[in-house]
């Protein structure tokens, strides 16, 4: 599909370098990044320096830019500013550790149907069919609830209902590759199954596994977002979910306290999923000349 | 006939993943630290003696767990959900007065999202790098990343407040009078919103899915075979492409019915609409377990009888999957 390039290097470019070219010359990628570098320094920053949220600081429903309040104050006359600040470091924390327990479930069970085959993969993948069926969540509010709401059982909850889609692309990758010749060659040179499972099949398989892992930071952030709108999440910690929660009541008479930490929300996916974009496409060139 | 036996086949399966729904269920409520019967009746003050012991006689609390088990589930199979004693009625008729709603929620804005993001996905496709092409792009990702619970919110301050062009909650006006058509318009001017605001999420998503089908199917053969014996350009598109793109398109409709349920999860909450979704929400934070279970348990049905919808429009699209001839 793609002609010979007149800039050829001359060196052997390594898959992953090869990524990392075509990574950095995607314009809405590294948009991505630089949001997403953005709000992390923002979020350190309120997780280190930001005041109390819920000091009441001036009068309710101050207006943006009011009495120097950037984003105005909420309901009871607390600082959205200060909020956003410190809400931002649960959020991202809880999106990141549910994403990396969903796909740690996910690559495993995947690689072990997929690699295995058989009746363990028929048993894995109903399994996973059945996890599927659930309507996520919905059992994630039922699992936050039942073990009472912390930031842990909030993680937990949201991993254990994100993962069947990350078992499915793994099993997939997996049954394509192990039937290649560098698996038998693996194989005939006496490697075990889990050597062969986790060194030679699972590089070769990463590429779309670590896109699909990507995005699946961005729907835990949304998770997350969710989950304390419904004002399920830990009650001692202030998020951007739960700002939005507080003062959905009130949207009527004011419209700033929902909309910044909504746009925050909006803003981190965002960037997360143009970096995963991104990822895609450097990924697999061939999509892009479509 | 050899679709018929497929349908029972896959209604069969159905009943086992419900079956293992139900278990789940069972155990969850033993998972949840404490007296079953203390959590089952809703962690609140006020419950007596009595209603506790007739919890544990209902349930059979004082038995083996696997005897539990079994009276658990004999009680689903005859439709009996148990009690909810926030609600103070059966589980069965708070749910039964819900799912319609809730049905109607999910199917309006499934069907809004595929027509209009199929819609686009097509127009973008005739020209890959043309506006509409960029716009679908952008619309995508930008559709992925939206809170949908902010965007209801930002509808409502958008055009119910500034603008007030449609109701911001409930499913009925306030003493509503007029005949049945009037009453239907009423619903659809409520439902307008909610079923908008959960589009949008899956629309940027078929815009995008049938963009990529379509490029692949438009630069067929028999595309150009039919362009060339000259076949009018709209029939080609929509006629002898598009029911070739459309394989991939209910694919992801299928797999997205359950985000579309949690997605109405959340709409129903914002907007007061009185389906299942806000009913979950109101019994989970009073922690009523056996409305909250029997949700859980309708909501799943939902999600199976939908895959089942999904593979039979399979075999109404594509020839070749009733025959079997593309069995691999």
């Amino acid at each position: 599909m793609s002609g010979p390039n007149e800039n050829v290097p001359l060196k052997a470019v390594s898959p992953l370098g090869e990524a990392w070219r075509m990574f950095r010359r995607n314009k809405p990628a590294l948009v991505g990044v630089f949001m997403l570098t953005c709000i992390i320094i923002f979020v350190t920053y309120g997780l280190l320096f930001g005041g109390d949220p819920y000091e009441i600081v001036w009068a309710p429903h101050t207006e943006p830019g009011d009495q120097g309040f950037l984003f105005g104050t909420d309901y009871l006359g607390r600082n959205i500013l200060t909020a956003l600040l410190s809400g931002g470091g649960p959020t991202l924390a809880v999106g990141a550790s549910a994403a990396a327990l969903s796909v740690f479930i996910g690559i495993s069970l995947g690689a072990v149907a997929g690699y295995f085959g058989g009746w363990v993969d028929t048993l894995l993948m109903r399994i996973t069919e059945f996890f599927q069926v659930l309507p996520a969540l919905l059992f994630a509010m039922v699992l936050v609830t039942l073990f009472s709401p912390s930031l842990t059982t909030i993680s937990f909850a949201i991993g254990v209902v994100m993962w069947p889609q990350t078992a499915r692309l793994t099993r997939a990758e997996f049954l394509k590759i192990r039937e290649l010749e560098y698996v038998t060659a693996a194989r005939a040179i006496g490697a075990k199954d889990g050597r062969i499972m986790w060194k030679v099949i699972l590089p070769n398989a990463l590429p779309p596994l670590i896109v699909s892992a990507t995005l699946t930071v961005g729907v835990a952030i949304l998770f997350e977002a969710g989950l304390s709108f419904l004002g399920l999440g830990d009650p001692n910690v202030m998020s951007w979910g739960l700002m939005i929660g507080a003062n959905r009541e009130y949207i009527l008479d004011a419209w700033w306290p929902v909309t910044f930490p909504g746009l925050a929300i909006f803003l981190t996916v965002f960037a997360v999923s143009l970096i995963g974009d991104g990822l895609n496409d450097a990924f697999n060139p061939k999509l892009r000349e479509r | 006939m050899q679709t018929l036996g497929y349908i029972l086949r896959r209604l069969g399966y159905g009943v086992v993943l419900m079956l293992f729904v139900v278990v789940l269920n069972f155990f969850l409520i033993r998972l949840a630290p404490g007296d079953p019967a203390v959590v089952i009746a809703g962690e609140m003050g006020g419950i007596t003696e009595e209603m506790l012991a007739e919890i544990r006689a209902n349930y059979g609390l004082d038995q083996p767990q696997i005897v539990q088990l079994w009276i658990y589930l004999k009680q689903i199979a005859v439709g009996n959900f148990g009690m909810s004693f926030f609600f103070d009625q059966p589980v069965s008729k708070l749910i039964g007065a819900r799912v319609g709603p809730t049905i109607l929620l999910v199917i309006a804005a499934q069907v809004l999202s595929i027509t209009i993001g199929v819609a686009m996905g097509v127009f973008a496709a005739r020209k890959p790098n043309g506006p509409i092409s960029a716009f679908v792009a952008v619309f995508s990702t930008l559709g992925y990343a939206l809170p949908v619970f902010w965007t209801g919110i930002m509808l409502i301050i958008l055009l119910g407040s500034w603008f007030p062009i449609f109701p911001v909650e409930g499913m009925y006006s306030a003493r509503f009078e007029g005949g049945a058509f009037a009453r239907m318009l009423d619903v659809a001017h409520h439902l307008a919103l909610p079923a908008i605001t959960l589009a949008i999420i899956f629309l940027a998503q078929y815009a995008r899915l049938s963009r990529a089908a379509m490029i692949d199917v438009l630069g067929a053969d028999y595309v150009r075979t039919a362009r060339a014996k000259g076949v009018p350009e709209m029939r080609v598109v929509f006629s002898h492409a598009l029911r070739n793109a459309v394989l991939p398109i209910l694919t992801v409709a299928g797999l997205q019915f359950g985000n579309l349920v949690s997605g109405a999860l959340l709409v129903e909450t914002v907007f007061n609409w009185p389906g299942m979704g806000r009913l979950a929400f109101d019994s989970i934070l009073r922690r009523d377990y056996p409305t909250v279970m029997g949700v859980l348990l309708i909501g799943s049905a939902m999600v199976v009888v939908a895959n089942i919808l999904t593979d039979l429009s399979y075999r109404l699209a594509d020839p070749r999957i009733r025959t079997g001839g593309a069995r691999k």
